[in-house]
C-alpha cells in the first residue's frame, strides 16, 4: 500500500515536471510590463514619504513580457526610469535582444536601473526555470498585497 | 404623422448617420494605428514639444534646435573625451546616415556636450567631423548646458580619475520629428539598422 502511494506520488511529480518543461508557454494578450507613478506621488515625496516605484532590477522575457511601459499619472513632470516624463505621458520601450541593459536613473539611490531581458524559454529546462521563477514572483506579490 | 414627429424623425436619422460616420472614422483610425510601423526606440505618448535651446555650435555659429524644424533630429549628450559610449553612438549614427543615402539630407545629428571645460568649439568641430562632417555639436557655459540637460531629463555626473576626470552621463539619444516633437528615446547600443528603421518612419510623416 505504502509503495503504491509512493509510485502515485512519484508519477505525479514526473507528470508535473513534464508539464512544466514541455507545455508551451502561451503568449499573453499583452506583453507590457507596466510601472506607473500614481497621482500624488510628488506631494508624498515632498512630505518626506520615501516612495519607490521602479525596482532597481526589472526582469523581462522575450516573446512573453518584453515591453517596458512607464506612465506618469502624477501632476508634475518626473524623472522616471531613464527619461523625463510629463504629466499624463507614457513611455513604451520594446526589447528585441536578450541582454542586461543599464540606464542612468536619478530616481534610484544607486543612480542606475538595470533591465534584464532574458531569452524566450524555448527549452524544457528554460521553461522549468521560467515557470518556477514566475510562481515565486506571483507568490511574493500576493504576500506583499495581503 | 405630426410636423413635430416628422422633424424629430429627421433629427434621429441625422444623428444615426453622424454616429455611423464617426464609428467608421474611429475604426479606420484604429486600424491605421494598429498597422502603423513600429519604432525600435521607446515611444512617448503623447509626444511633447522638444524644448528649444540656444548654444554655441561646433561650426562657430549659434545653435538653436528650432533652426532644424523640418528635419528629423537625433539629439545626443556626451563629451569628446568619452572613452566608449560617445564614440560608439556617433559611429553608429555616422553609419546610419550612410545607410540612409539621400534621405540623410533630412536628418540632423546634434551632440550637446556635458563637458564645457574641455569641449570648446574647435575641439568639438574636429572630433565630430571625424565621424560625419554634417554632425553639429553644442557647447556653452556650465549653467547653459545644465539647463538644457534639465529640460531633457539628462544626467551627467563628473567623476575624478587621478588628476583628470570623466563623466557618467545618459547614453540614449532622442528622436525629434520634423515638427519639433520628442517622439522617441533610443537606448544606447542599438544598431544602425534600428536607427534607419525609425528615422525612415519619421521621415515619411
Amino acid at each position: 500500500m505504502r509503495s503504491l502511494l509512493l509510485v502515485i506520488l512519484a508519477s505525479g511529480a514526473v507528470a508535473a515536471l513534464g508539464w512544466t518543461g514541455f507545455a508551451p508557454i502561451a503568449t499573453p494578450a499583452s506583453r507590457d510590463q507596466v510601472f506607473e507613478i500614481p497621482k500624488g506621488t510628488w506631494k508624498r515625496r515632498m512630505s518626506g514619504d520615501k516612495v519607490e516605484i521602479l525596482p532597481n532590477h526589472i526582469r523581462l522575457t522575450l516573446g512573453i513580457r518584453d515591453i517596458l511601459v512607464l506612465r506618469n499619472l502624477d501632476d508634475v513632470p518626473q524623472i522616471f526610469g531613464p527619461t523625463l516624463m510629463m504629466p499624463g505621458q507614457s513611455f513604451r520601450l520594446p526589447f528585441e535582444k536578450a541582454a542586461e541593459y543599464q540606464f542612468a536613473c536619478t530616481a534610484h539611490a544607486s543612480g542606475q536601473m538595470t533591465i534584464i531581458v532574458e531569452p524566450n524559454p524555448n527549452t524544457p529546462w528554460a521553461r522549468i526555470l521560467w515557470r518556477s521563477r514566475s510562481f515565486v514572483h506571483k507568490l511574493t506579490a500576493t504576500q506583499q498585497a495581503t | 404623422m405630426t410636423q413635430h414627429a416628422a422633424r424629430r424623425s429627421r433629427q434621429l436619422r441625422a444623428a444615426a448617420r453622424a454616429a455611423v460616420v464617426l464609428l467608421s472614422l474611429s475604426i479606420v483610425s484604429a486600424a491605421g494605428a494598429a498597422n502603423a510601423p513600429a519604432l525600435k526606440a521607446g515611444v512617448f505618448d503623447p509626444p511633447r514639444a522638444a524644448p528649444d535651446f540656444s548654444l554655441k555650435g561646433s561650426d562657430g555659429r549659434d545653435l538653436k534646435l528650432s533652426q532644424y524644424r523640418g528635419k528629423v533630429v537625433v539629439l545626443g549628450f556626451g563629451f569628446t573625451s568619452c572613452p566608449d559610449v560617445c564614440p560608439t553612438t556617433l559611429g553608429t549614427l555616422a553609419q546610419t546616415r550612410r545607410n540612409l543615402g539621400a534621405a540623410a539630407a533630412n536628418v540632423q545629428v546634434i551632440y550637446v556636450t556635458v563637458d564645457p571645460e574641455r569641449d570648446v568649439v574647435e575641439r568639438m568641430q574636429k572630433y565630430l567631423a571625424g565621424f560625419d562632417r554634417t554632425f553639429v555639436g553644442g557647447t556653452g557655459t556650465a549653467a547653459e548646458l545644465a539647463a538644457v540637460r534639465k529640460d531633457y531629463g539628462v544626467s551627467a555626473e563628473k567623476k575624478s580619475i587621478g588628476d583628470t576626470y570623466t563623466y557618467a552621463h545618459s547614453s540614449f539619444t532622442y528622436l525629434i520629428d520634423r515638427s519639433g516633437k520628442i517622439r522617441a528615446l533610443m537606448p544606447y547600443g542599438h544598431s544602425p539598422d534600428d536607427y534607419v528603421n525609425d528615422l525612415t518612419i519619421l521621415l515619411k510623416e
